[in-house]
Formats: structure tokens, C-alpha cells, sequence
């Protein structure tokens, strides 16, 4: 009898021989006819993995990335048929994969895309609309709570990574000269995902309402680093962008 | 809209590249497939357009990760997630497959095969059962392709299906295209098999595109490659399927290299003008 675990075993080691019990019509082992199943879950994997990570491939090339995600599924399996989820650690594995080290902003790229098809998935949420916000008086809105919509992410790099990606976005590619690091955050503010580049006290500010400190906690914290910062036009930048949800604690108040 | 069932027409499988031109130009189509799990992300545009298409279109769920021939247990939290989509979509068919894709190392994300035994025939006819209880509706299972034999099998493929047919009350979702990868694998008449085939129970039929290979003996391999137009030599067991059991609802499948939306309405009339001709074998008899 050829248990499952053999069969596994041997599917994810190309070094083991066919498994016991497996044959072709002549009643022998083939090696060629269980290859096929080795290389239909080898490729369909590296295939998931480069389809969540379009531009991180264009950015090294397709020979390049093929060979980095064969590394990484052999090593990461999905842990369930919800295929929407795998390479959730691909971006950490990018950073630690010395051959690429060579292209520094990489993994934060890949962390881009890998929150872009996060928030394509997250649930549908009423977003809260700057009119809303200016529905509330002045005294109540310090007290105000509100909740990050399900699409919100955001990521903070040491590279311009929303410029690399936005330049992906089209063709030709033409990357503008730009230094420094970017803020980015991705909204779902109707139908579609939205990438913007965000200041750098914005995100912080995000943040604290993301730990659940009140508007005005929230902009106090912020200050403390960026004395400049200016909470009304942030919060109606974000609000803009729908990176908040309407929840019924903020209605309420 | 709500349709009781799959018309015996032409679907297609629904791919995200088409969506904004299906839900524009309105194609002449029998029916929509999608696989299961590609719609089990909370919500987005996927749900969104999902939602569009099934206003106009009756809806095939198929899954492809259920791992129904598995050893282990089915995983009950996938079965519910099936569930959730079943109740929000109330799909007119829904299928899965005679294989496993899940072990403890993980999800494999292929189709693997399964040996034909009264033990295996035990556990694969108790997963149906839960599955059908589970979405409380009848589900249809389909034929594998497979590339190796085992040797441990006593019971022959239709006989299997068959008899999961009898104890579960399933019905089976016939995939032509496996048909002839299968036989051509393992040296069997495709035609024999489909004449066996316990057509009154068939819900769907499949079509697809096999890529070829050889094996070290140097002899025939098909791919069940879903990447190509559908074979000659699958068109005309389709035909042959198709004289037998009459019309039945039949979809297109290319999931891989998948061209224009023109390139698989081609593939449409293809199948079109075969249940057209059954029509007309019938209205003339």
C-alpha cells in the first residue's frame, strides 16, 4: 500500500525514488509520470507566488525570481487551500535571501504587494467620509475613536518603494529620479485599491489609532516627533483617502 | 436572477482579466465557473464582481481544495467556508474533485491521485456524505487525470465512481479531456471508458487542453495542462460523449496562459454547434 505520507515524501524531495506501489501500465516504477506531479505543484506554487509579486519579478527578472520563489516554496508550503494568503512571508524570506541583497529595496517592495493584495481581499466596509467628520462638533471630535477600514495598510521603508511601484504600473516603465525613504499607504476608498505615498507624521499618526488612542491622544503623540504636524489637514487627507471605517463608537460620540 | 440549474449550454471559467468585458458586453453564454477558493477572500472586487456576473448568469462553484480522497479527515474549516460561499452565491452546481491536495506537511496545490480499493471507496463516499450534509445540497464529483497507476487498486475507475454515485446519491461531473489523458496514459480505450460511463448521473461536462510528454519508456504522456485550445482528438470523444447522453451543460476550461476573451468564445461555438447538433438529431427522430 502507498500511504499519502510516502507519496507527500516523496513529492517534495526530488532526491527520493517513485514510492512504492506507484506504477506505469508495464507495472514498474517510472520516474518521468511522478515527476509530473512534483512539477505540477513545484510550478503552480512559484506561479501563485509570482502572480502576488508582479513587480518584485520585473525587478529582478523573471530567471532571477523564478529561481528565489523555488527556494521559498520548497521551504514554505501553504498551510490552506486559500491560496489568497500564501506568500504572506515571502517579503521576510526576500531580505533574508542573500542573492538578492543586491537590490536593497526589494523585500520592501514585496511587502508592498503582498499588503496591495491583502487589502484587494479584506472585507467591505463603509469608509468614513470627511463630511462625516465635520458633522461632529469641535469638542466632541478630540474624544473621537476611530477604526482603521479593513483594506487600511501601510508600510514605512528606507526606500522610495511607492515610486518603484507606481512606476511599475504603467508601460513603459520610466522610475523618476527620486532618494529617501516613503511612506505608503493603500486605502480601499470605493471600488478599487489606491497606493499613495503619505508624509511621514501621517503614518505615525495612523498608527496611534490603530492602538486605539482618541483623536487627540493621537495627534498629542504625533507632535511629540513632529512639531510641525498638523492633525485637521491629516486627518482630512486620510479621511479622503478612506483609510478609516464608519464605526458605530465614532457615530455614537 | 435565480436559475434552478446549469443550462445545457456552453460556460467558461471566470477569470479576473475578464471581468469589467463580461460584465460590459454581456457574452452569449450558458454559465459561469469559478473555483471556490479564489472567492474566499473577505470581500473586494473579486465579491463585487462575482455578484455582477451571477445577476445575469447561472453560477458552476467548483472546488479545488476540499482533498475529498484525502487520509485525514476533511478539514471542517474549509467544508464551512464552502458553505458561506454556497449560501451567499447559491450556486446551481457545485463540484469538487476524486483526488487529495491536502496532507500534514500542507496544501500541495494539485490534483493528486488516489487508489481504487473497497477502503479508499469507504472513506471517499463518507467525505462525499459530509460534504453534501454539510452544504445541504447534492454536489457532483469529477474523474481524475492521473499520470502513475497503483498497484494496490482492485477497483476499475467508473466502477469506483459509480459505486459513490450509489452510496452518497452524488452526481459526477465528467471531464473528457481527463478521460483521454487518463487512457492515453495508462493504455485504455477512451471510448470505452465514456460507453461505461454512468451517464445518467453526469451534471457537467469538462473540456480542456492536454500538453504531451513522454514517459522513460518512451512512450505517450499527456498533461492535464489547462493551458491550450481543446485537443481534436478531445473534441471527438466529446462528440461521441455527447450522441450518448444528449445535451448537457459543458464548460471550457483554460486557467493557464489564459488568452483573449474572443479565443475562448471560439472555443464556445465549438461546443455550441456539437449541442446544437443533438438538438437536431432529436427534433429530427
Amino acid at each position: 500500500m502507498t500511504s499519502q505520507r510516502q507519496f507527500t515524501t516523496a513529492l517534495i524531495d526530488p532526491g527520493r525514488p517513485v514510492p512504492q506501489g506507484l506504477v506505469s501500465p508495464r507495472g514498474t516504477p517510472d520516474a518521468k509520470r511522478f515527476a509530473v506531479y512534483r512539477n505540477n505543484v513545484h510550478v503552480s506554487l512559484v506561479e501563485a507566488v509570482a502572480a502576488r509579486f508582479p513587480v518584485t519579478r520585473q525587478l529582478v527578472g523573471e530567471e532571477f525570481f523564478t529561481g528565489m520563489a523555488r527556494v521559498y516554496v520548497g521551504e514554505n508550503k501553504p498551510q490552506s487551500p486559500v491560496m489568497l494568503h500564501y506568500g504572506d512571508s515571502f517579503p521576510d524570506f526576500v531580505a533574508g535571501f542573500p542573492p538578492a541583497s543586491t537590490v536593497p529595496y526589494l523585500a520592501d517592495v514585496a511587502r508592498l504587494e503582498a499588503a496591495w493584495s491583502d487589502a484587494y481581499n479584506a472585507a467591505d466596509h463603509a469608509t468614513l467620509q470627511v463630511a462625516e467628520l465635520g458633522a461632529v462638533p469641535p469638542q466632541l471630535l478630540a474624544e473621537v475613536i476611530l477604526q482603521l477600514a479593513p483594506p487600511t495598510r501601510f508600510l514605512r521603508s528606507r526606500f522610495p518603494v511607492g515610486t518603484i511601484w507606481s512606476a511599475h504600473q504603467a508601460r513603459p516603465v520610466v522610475i523618476p529620479a527620486v532618494k529617501g525613504g516613503e511612506c505608503v499607504l493603500l486605502t480601499r476608498p470605493a471600488a478599487d485599491v489606491r497606493v499613495t505615498v503619505i508624509p511621514s507624521a501621517d503614518l505615525a499618526f495612523l498608527e496611534f489609532v490603530q492602538q486605539g488612542k482618541s483623536l487627540s491622544e493621537a495627534a498629542e503623540a504625533v507632535l511629540t516627533s513632529f512639531p510641525d504636524f498638523d492633525p485637521g489637514a491629516a486627518l482630512v487627507g486620510l479621511a479622503g483617502l478612506g483609510a478609516f471605517a464608519v464605526s458605530q463608537a465614532g457615530a455614537s460620540k | 436572477m435565480s436559475f434552478d440549474r446549469l443550462p445545457a449550454r456552453p460556460g467558461l471559467g471566470l477569470k479576473p482579466q475578464h471581468y469589467a468585458q463580461i460584465i460590459a458586453d454581456k457574452p452569449e453564454l450558458g454559465f459561469f465557473e469559478v473555483h471556490a477558493e479564489n472567492y474566499m477572500g473577505e470581500g473586494g472586487p473579486p465579491h463585487r464582481y462575482l455578484g455582477a456576473i451571477c445577476e445575469h448568469y447561472p453560477l458552476s462553484l467548483h472546488g479545488v481544495g476540499l482533498s475529498i480522497g484525502g487520509q485525514n479527515a476533511l478539514d471542517q474549516e474549509h467544508l464551512q467556508r464552502l458553505r458561506r460561499l454556497v449560501d451567499q452565491y447559491r450556486p446551481e452546481s457545485f463540484s469538487e474533485h476524486l483526488a487529495w491536495s491536502s496532507h500534514d506537511e500542507g496544501y500541495f496545490n494539485d490534483l493528486l491521485p488516489v487508489p481504487y480499493t473497497s477502503e479508499t471507496l469507504h472513506r471517499v463516499a463518507n467525505h462525499v456524505d459530509q460534504v453534501q450534509q454539510v452544504l445541504g445540497r447534492r454536489m457532483l464529483l469529477e474523474n481524475p487525470s492521473t499520470y502513475v497507476l497503483f498497484a494496490e487498486s482492485t477497483i476499475d475507475e467508473v466502477d469506483f465512481l459509480d459505486a459513490i454515485v450509489r452510496r452518497t446519491g452524488c452526481g459526477l461531473l465528467l471531464d473528457v479531456n481527463n478521460v483521454m489523458v487518463s487512457a492515453v496514459n495508462h493504455r485504455l480505450d477512451p471510448h470505452a471508458y465514456i460507453d461505461r460511463f454512468p451517464i445518467e448521473h453526469v451534471g457537467e461536462i469538462h473540456l480542456a487542453g492536454y500538453d504531451e510528454t513522454t514517459d522513460e519508456a518512451g512512450e505517450r504522456l499527456l498533461i492535464d495542462a489547462h493551458g491550450s485550445r481543446v485537443r481534436p482528438d478531445v473534441f471527438a470523444l466529446y462528440r461521441h460523449t455527447i450522441a450518448r447522453t444528449g445535451a448537457l451543460p459543458t464548460l471550457i476550461e483554460w486557467d493557464n496562459n489564459v488568452p483573449g476573451f474572443d479565443v475562448l468564445m471560439d472555443e464556445v461555438r465549438l461546443v455550441d454547434d456539437v449541442l446544437a447538433g443533438t438538438a437536431e438529431q432529436r427534433l429530427a427522430s
